[in-house]
């Protein structure tokens, strides 16, 4: 008797806090991700705290950068506090391990992370599973194109010995393949390191036109000094993973001309009043710089921005069929994040579909050089 | 690989290695003294590094706030112990040492802006706010556990690891710092360029080396935190007392640490993470000494540098794993070679 009471009350207890949407969200926001997974917090901060007239509740939770930890996080997210709908995490390795977590818990998923495995083939599992961040392949492509227009013939790459440099070194070295550019070095260095004076020399013994640099943050302006130091001349790249104010100033003048691909957020200010981002990526940019200080927003911020752009878009759908704490509401909310077409948000414009759960095409980036300590969109 | 190629490369290593054994010195001085295995050694390096940038910044650095916390605590357990013994005129130089001091440098920063300072001074200060860490750790941390195991001891120094590298996220940022260069002068040696930060950073570890030789041969405190490294209670005896030896070694060892990483500020980027990797490179060194020879671990430090720096060039994917496998034929030569002693119960 004790026990149905008590059973009863628990129920009653869960079925007024079930009225609200739930959103659970796992971000890196300490450990080696940290520097992308604290401005996504911050970013959660300013997302809306009513939908449709629905009240929000963000829970947040910090995986440290470790996938243990992460799909921990998913589990209590999801069997505890019953969220509609998953948020994170930052990093790929993360993304991919929570992956059966969400689907097993019939719970859609939004991943801040880049690999394009994490979406890619859409099937059973992945069907749960969205992300908001452009693709690697998206991103190389973009470079191999600038390198063979500025007659790069042959090119070295250097970067993270961890998931990220490795997964830029394939989808690099296949592109560039296809577009004919030779790989002449392909180097790692740690993201701690003191010192790549031996990657260095030994890229530069190949004598290559260009350098990829492969890693994120400011870790990645150790080998543009090095190289600096030792008189190269040759084209510079690096990846969006550096897109922050504090690369600019850790790297200071050696960064200079340096090349990079980037979402259309990170010079929202230089493009063109016609381009279908500029308006929501500003929205952004200013919101974040009015909670956090001028020249603070960074481009892993505008992630977490766009995947609660996707979550404001799809949830007043769901709304419509189910109550959220409801298996038909997450489903509905799934159904609702597959269809979303022509949402403009802070990276690019979604358009989503049963095959493509990025929705991102050539509007989600452009090449950003570094001018005068400063992003400057190359047109 | 030409020789320039190999010049350049020797260099960086001994540049690293220069480095690591200024680290693997103060690891060893603290093992021998206090029998702590001081993980946190490394973190010292990077607040070390980081307090000076953002002293340079302009900011307040967050390490201010920690020496007043972490002063505060010394003074309050001292202080009640001082109380309850009677020994009121212990209290005064208690207080103004723990939270006097780190009162006014907060007082100064906050009126004097730490960008417009000379160089010199920002190194000072960044130093001044850095050491005294080190033997207030000592006495939150291990003084109340001086007599337990080795294991226990590595057990609580794993602990204060994680919390200063949590700290450090708190205070520093996620992202890393680099400091000016102190000189801009590079010469030419066969063909070769040296910057003149590097030949600055080996001066100074020689300079430093010397000067602990000189502290530990001629002067009376470092004679006293040799007879504790040799045997405690034989040095108890004598009227050495062996929390003092305890402080002393934890301020030498920060101190190191922290000079460390003002030395190695300008030459790399520095995170707040990044000590833990440096200090066990030193660690490594030191344990090529067996965690008691000073020239053993100076040894070893030089040839962990130079095999870092070599077989970054050759399989730098593999770079890391060179150097920690290191360990595994060092310890076989050390087990066969050396008798086992059983360690002393107390």
């Amino acid at each position: 008797m004790k026990k149905t009471l008590l059973a009863a009350l628990l129920s009653g207890l869960a079925t007024a806090a079930l009225a609200d949407i739930n959103i659970g969200v796992t971000l890196s926001a300490t450990g080696p991700a940290a520097s992308l997974g604290i401005p996504e917090k911050n970013t959660i901060d300013l997302m809306p705290k009513t939908i449709a007239g629905q009240k929000v509740n963000y829970i947040v939770l910090d995986d440290a950068s470790d996938t243990t930890s992460a799909v921990k996080n998913a589990r209590k997210l999801i069997s505890e506090h019953k969220v509609d709908i998953l948020l994170g995490s930052t990093t790929s390795p993360n993304s991919l391990a929570m992956i059966d977590v969400a689907a097993e818990g019939e719970t859609p998923m939004i991943s801040m992370a880049a690999a394009a495995r994490i979406v890619e083939p859409v099937d059973a599992k992945k069907s749960w599973v969205f992300k908001t961040p452009q693709n690697d392949a998206q991103m190389s492509t973009a470079i191999v194109e600038h390198m063979t227009n500025s007659n790069v013939k042959t090119v070295a790459y250097i970067g993270f010995s961890d998931a990220y440099g490795e997964g830029w070194s394939n989808e690099f070295s296949k592109i560039a393949e296809a577009r004919k550019l030779k790989l002449v070095a392909n180097e790692r260095f740690n993201r701690t390191d003191t010192s790549v004076t031996g990657q260095i020399l030994k890229i530069l013994a190949a004598k290559p036109d260009a350098i990829l640099i492969g890693g994120s943050g400011t870790p990645a302006a150790l080998p543009e000094k090095a190289l600096k130091e030792k008189g190269f001349k040759g084209l510079i790249y690096q990846t969006h993973g550096v897109a922050n104010a504090d690369f600019l100033r850790v790297c200071g003048k050696d960064c200079e001309g340096t090349f990079l691909p980037a979402g259309p957020v990170l010079v929202a200010n230089q493009l063109p009043a016609d381009h279908p981002v500029r308006k929501s990526a500003l929205e952004y940019v200013t919101k974040y710089e009015a909670a956090h200080g001028k020249g603070s927003v960074s481009t892993f911020g505008a992630h977490a921005w766009d995947a609660g752009l996707l979550v404001a878009a799809a949830a007043p759908v769901a709304l419509k069929k189910a109550q959220p704490g409801t298996k038909e509401f997450r489903k509905a909310l799934r159904d609702a994040l597959e269809n979303i077409k022509n949402l403009p948000a802070a990276h690019g414009v979604f358009n989503m579909s049963a095959g493509d759960h990025l929705g991102f095409d050539q509007r989600a980036r452009g090449m950003v050089k570094i001018e005068g300590g400063a992003w400057k969109l190359v047109k | 690989m030409d020789l320039q190629i190999f010049l350049l490369l020797g260099q960086d290593g001994i540049t690293s290695g220069a480095v690591y054994a200024l680290l693997a010195l103060a690891l060893v001085l603290v093992f021998a003294v206090t029998r702590v295995i001081f993980i946190p050694q490394g973190e010292f390096v990077a607040y070390g590094a980081l307090t000076l940038a953002s002293l340079q910044a302009g900011k307040v650095p967050g390490t201010v706030w920690l020496l007043l916390a972490a002063g505060s605590a010394v003074a309050v357990l001292d202080g009640i112990r001082y109380l309850r013994e009677g020994r009121y005129g212990k209290l005064p130089p208690l207080v103004i040492f723990n939270v006097g001091l780190p009162l006014a440098a907060a007082g100064a920063l906050l009126v004097v802006p730490p960008d417009s300072l000379p160089l010199a001074a920002q190194v000072a200060l960044a130093l001044a706010l850095v050491i005294p860490l080190g033997p207030m750790l000592y006495r939150l941390a291990f003084q109340p556990l001086a007599s337990a195991s080795v294991l226990v001891l590595l057990i609580v120094s794993v602990a204060v690891h994680l919390a200063l590298t949590g700290l450090g996220l708190l205070f520093f940022g996620a992202e890393g710092s680099r400091t000016p260069a102190f000189t801009d002068i590079s010469f030419e040696l066969a063909d070769t360029p040296l910057q003149g930060q590097t030949v600055l950073v080996v001066l100074a570890s020689a300079v430093l080396i010397a000067g602990l030789y000189f502290f530990f041969e001629r002067t009376l405190y470092g004679k006293a935190l040799r007879a504790t490294a040799m045997n405690r209670t034989g040095a108890r005896l004598m009227g050495i007392s062996s929390s003092m030896a305890g402080k002393l070694s934890f301020t030498l060892a920060a101190a190191i640490g922290a000079f460390s990483g003002i030395l190695i500020a300008p030459i790399t980027t520095i995170y707040y993470d990044s000590g833990f990797l440096i200090g066990l490179k030193g660690f490594v060194s030191a344990i090529i000494g067996g965690l008691a020879s000073y020239p053993m671990a100076a040894f070893g430090a030089l040839l962990v540098g130079l095999l870092e720096s070599y077989s970054s060039f050759w399989a730098s994917a593999y770079k890391e794993v060179i150097v920690f496998t290191l360990i595994i034929p060092v310890l076989l030569w050390r087990s066969l070679t050396s008798r086992h002693v059983e360690e002393e119960e107390e």
